[in-house]
Order: C-alpha cells, then sequence, then structure tokens
C-alpha cells in the first residue's frame, strides 16, 4: 500500500476509535471543517490553546482546593472555563467530568471537589496524548504529499 | 428563538458586515472568530463587556466624537456568562445607548435556560445561541443579518 493511503487509513482508523470511545464528540469534527487553506494549521492552533489554557486551569484548581477556606466561587470560575473550552473543542469526556465537578461545587463538597479534579485531569491528559498522536499523524500525512481525509 | 429587529446600520452586497465577538475565554473567541470569518464576515474581538464597549465608544470616560467604531459596527455577539460585565448587562448598555441601539447583539450561551433566554430576548437580543457554535448557526445569522436591513 502506497505511504499517503497507508497514513490516511491510520489516521481514519485512530480517529474513528477516538469518536467511538467519546474522547472527542462532533465539535471536533466542526473545528476540522473550519481548516482551509488560508488557516491550514487552524485545529494545530487551537488544540495548542486548549493545552495551554488547560493546564492552568489544572494549576489554579489545585491551588483553590487546597486553601484553608475554599473559595467554591472561583473554584466554580475555573470549572466553568474549563467546561466551556473542552466542549468547544470537542473533548467529550473532559467536558462530562467537568459537569461532574461543577455539581460538587454548588453543594461546597470538598472531597467531591478533589475527587473530581483527579477525574478531570486523568481525562485531560487521556485526551491530551491521544491529540498529540493525531496531530503528529496529520503532518505526516501532509508532509507525504496528502490531504488529510474528510471524515464528514 | 430567531426575532428580526430592524437594523438602522446597512451593508451593501459588496461589503462584509462587521461583527464584534466578546467571549472571555479565549478558545470560544478564536473559534468564534473563524467561524465569522469562514461567512465572509470582518470580526473585531473582546475579552470582556468593558472591553466591548470601550470599543464601541461607550467607554465611561469616552466622549462619542473621540471614536465612532460603533457606527462601523454591524452587529455584536456576546457570551452571556462573564466576569464581571455579564452578556446580559453589555446588552443593556447597548440599547440604551442612542447611537447603538439598532445595532442587532446575538446572546450565546453554553446553558439552555429559557428564563434567560427569555430576559435577554425581551431587552431586544436578536437572537440567543447554544454554545458551542456550529457553521451552519453562524450562516443562519449571516442571512438574517443581510435581510436586516
Amino acid at each position: 500500500m502506497e505511504i499517503v493511503a497507508k497514513l490516511q487509513k491510520q489516521f481514519m482508523d485512530f480517529i474513528s476509535a477516538l469518536y467511538r470511545e467519546r474522547f472527542l464528540d462532533d465539535q471536533f469534527l466542526q473545528l476540522q471543517k473550519l481548516q482551509d487553506e488560508s488557516n491550514p494549521d487552524f485545529v494545530f492552533e487551537v488544540v495548542s490553546l486548549f493545552f495551554e489554557d488547560s493546564e492552568k486551569l489544572i494549576n489554579n484548581l489545585a491551588a483553590a482546593l487546597q486553601q484553608q477556606v475554599v473559595d467554591f466561587k472561583q473554584v466554580d470560575s475555573h470549572v466553568h472555563q474549563f467546561k466551556g473550552s473542552s466542549s468547544s473543542i470537542g473533548a467529550q469526556r473532559v467536558k462530562n467530568a467537568c459537569m461532574a465537578f461543577k455539581t460538587f461545587c454548588e453543594e461546597k463538597n470538598i472531597e467531591g471537589c478533589v475527587q473530581c479534579l483527579q477525574q478531570v485531569k486523568h481525562e485531560y491528559f487521556l485526551v491530551k496524548n491521544k491529540l498529540e498522536t493525531l496531530m503528529r499523524l496529520e503532518k505526516q500525512i501532509l508532509a507525504a504529499g496528502g490531504r488529510i481525509p474528510d471524515l464528514s | 428563538m430567531d426575532f428580526c429587529s430592524s437594523s438602522s446600520s446597512t451593508i451593501s452586497s459588496h461589503e462584509e458586515p462587521h461583527v464584534l465577538a466578546v467571549d472571555d475565554n479565549l478558545i470560544d473567541r478564536k473559534l468564534v472568530e473563524k467561524l465569522l470569518k469562514k461567512s465572509s464576515c470582518k470580526v473585531t474581538t473582546a475579552e470582556n463587556g468593558l472591553r466591548a464597549l470601550e470599543y464601541l465608544g461607550l467607554g465611561a470616560d469616552q466622549e462619542h466624537s473621540t471614536n465612532n467604531n460603533g457606527s462601523k459596527v454591524n452587529m455584536i455577539i456576546t457570551d452571556y456568562c462573564m466576569p464581571g460585565m455579564s452578556g446580559y448587562e453589555l446588552l443593556k448598555k447597548i440599547k440604551e445607548s442612542s447611537i447603538l441601539k439598532d445595532v442587532p447583539v446575538v446572546i450565546m450561551s453554553s446553558e439552555n435556560i429559557p428564563t434567560r433566554i427569555d430576559q435577554c430576548m425581551e431587552e431586544g437580543a436578536q437572537m440567543f445561541m447554544l454554545k458551542p457554535l456550529k457553521h451552519s448557526d453562524v450562516k443562519r445569522l449571516r442571512c438574517q443579518l443581510m435581510q436586516c436591513q
């Protein structure tokens, strides 16, 4: 099998699994649709922003939950941001973890919040890993002179 | 949920509408900007309500004569939940302005809360849209914008 076709198949198989396993949802497809010749790195740029933003939020959340007196409004504000970004990028499992987190915030349940933060971190690092692999596959396809397969 | 209020800002078929997009979330800002550009709009972004008002010339210390950005903006699209000034409060300020009251304002929110939607529509919002926005949402918005002249 020619190299481009092989890479494209790898890409298709990998991304299909990500959708199947709910790491990504339809919103990620929307992002890919927005990428074009005028902005060929759009998805990469948005994903990179997501990584930066998320890691900052995780640190802020950890710090907020370690305070003597936890400011739940502050915690909720960070979780809201995280839920928003993960939803906008299509990181479904992260978004769902944030939704559970929000509930514990509203209940002012510290233990629940601490557990949720662990869960959110876990899901985030999983999807980060998957997205990095995906971006790598895309680069390889483009480097080999191929086009990214259309999933829609 | 879709209203088409009359607008004094006319758009010829040769011009790209100028949209001011307001959102405190960096990723959402980038996304809405790209969605609008893809629908042939010129886009200015603002990270909060105060910055948006400053851009429009409605800032606390501004005199209208030094800033006519407001007259160039054909539509404002804003997130509802923002720290400080909410999208609803921004909507109210815009509708209170004699210069900007006819500029269509669209509210976006990740939460589907009927009372919130009603509140915004009653205050004169053009439309209320659920996040995350899709290309089809913006296309629909663009069509509405062209019809409201």
